[in-house]
């Protein structure tokens, strides 16, 4: 299935891009997604912490996906 | 009455404001919101760009924000602030954008009956954005920049 990725700090110069899309199996959880990213872009590996947000929400590992989601990737936040 | 409407980048009630903006931040008009003559004390953070980190020269920092998640992530938080401490009103607001140095990134007022309370709220409100909120920012230096906090 697909799944479009959004991208903030960091994240957008790992990627390349504000925007991307993946294919990944039907049944994919953020687990399974983040591994493929790991693989895909091994700088992730280096962040302090990789966490991914759906519908304005983080979500944990075992969340599962759906066709054409979008996932937001949430790279180490430094507001304030 | 309880008035309350969002949008992208502002959550509004009787007793919490909460905005993302483009222009520069009023930490007085924070105070004005927040106070009440239930309250005997008013606590303010001001939190603006230094202009060194680790002894090296800051230019600006670039902020950016997930905007309605950020908006969403303040809002739990002024949740918990209500639960825990005895506060009638937050307000809390952050910049994004290019910041020179001294500008203002982000004022949290909070106002309760009496300052423990105030104090603490408003330690607690900035140590967790800091922790939860999608915001990011960028240091710019002479000679390059670097994401905050990204790397170990």
């Amino acid at each position: 299935m697909n799944i479009e990725i959004v991208a903030f700090g960091i994240a957008k110069d790992i990627i390349d891009g504000k925007m991307l899309n993946i294919s990944i199996s039907d049944s994919a959880s953020i687990g399974d997604l983040k591994k493929h990213l790991l693989e895909q872009f091994p700088a992730f590996k280096d962040l302090v912490s990789l966490s991914f947000a759906v519908d304005e929400e983080y979500q944990k590992d075992e969340y599962l996906l759906k066709e054409n989601q979008t996932v937001v990737i949430v790279p180490p936040v430094s507001g304030g | 009455m309880f008035h309350q409407f969002q949008e992208d980048d502002f959550f509004m009630e009787d007793n919490i404001k909460i905005e993302i903006l483009t222009k520069e931040i009023n930490a007085l008009e924070l105070e004005q919101f927040v106070a009440n003559p239930a309250c005997g004390g008013i606590v303010t953070f001001t939190g603006t760009v230094r202009n060194s980190t680790k002894d090296k020269k800051v230019l600006r920092l670039d902020f950016e924000a997930y905007e309605p998640m950020a908006i969403k992530e303040l809002k739990k938080i002024a949740e918990t602030v209500f639960e825990k401490w005895a506060v009638r009103k937050i307000a809390i607001q952050h910049r994004v954008g290019s910041l020179e140095i001294g500008e203002i990134a982000v004022v949290i007022a909070v106002s309760c009956p009496h300052r423990k309370d105030a104090f603490a709220a408003c330690e607690y409100t900035i140590d967790t954005l800091k922790q939860t909120v999608p915001i990011w920012k960028k240091e710019i230096f002479e000679d390059g920049e670097v994401w905050v906090s990204a790397h170990p």
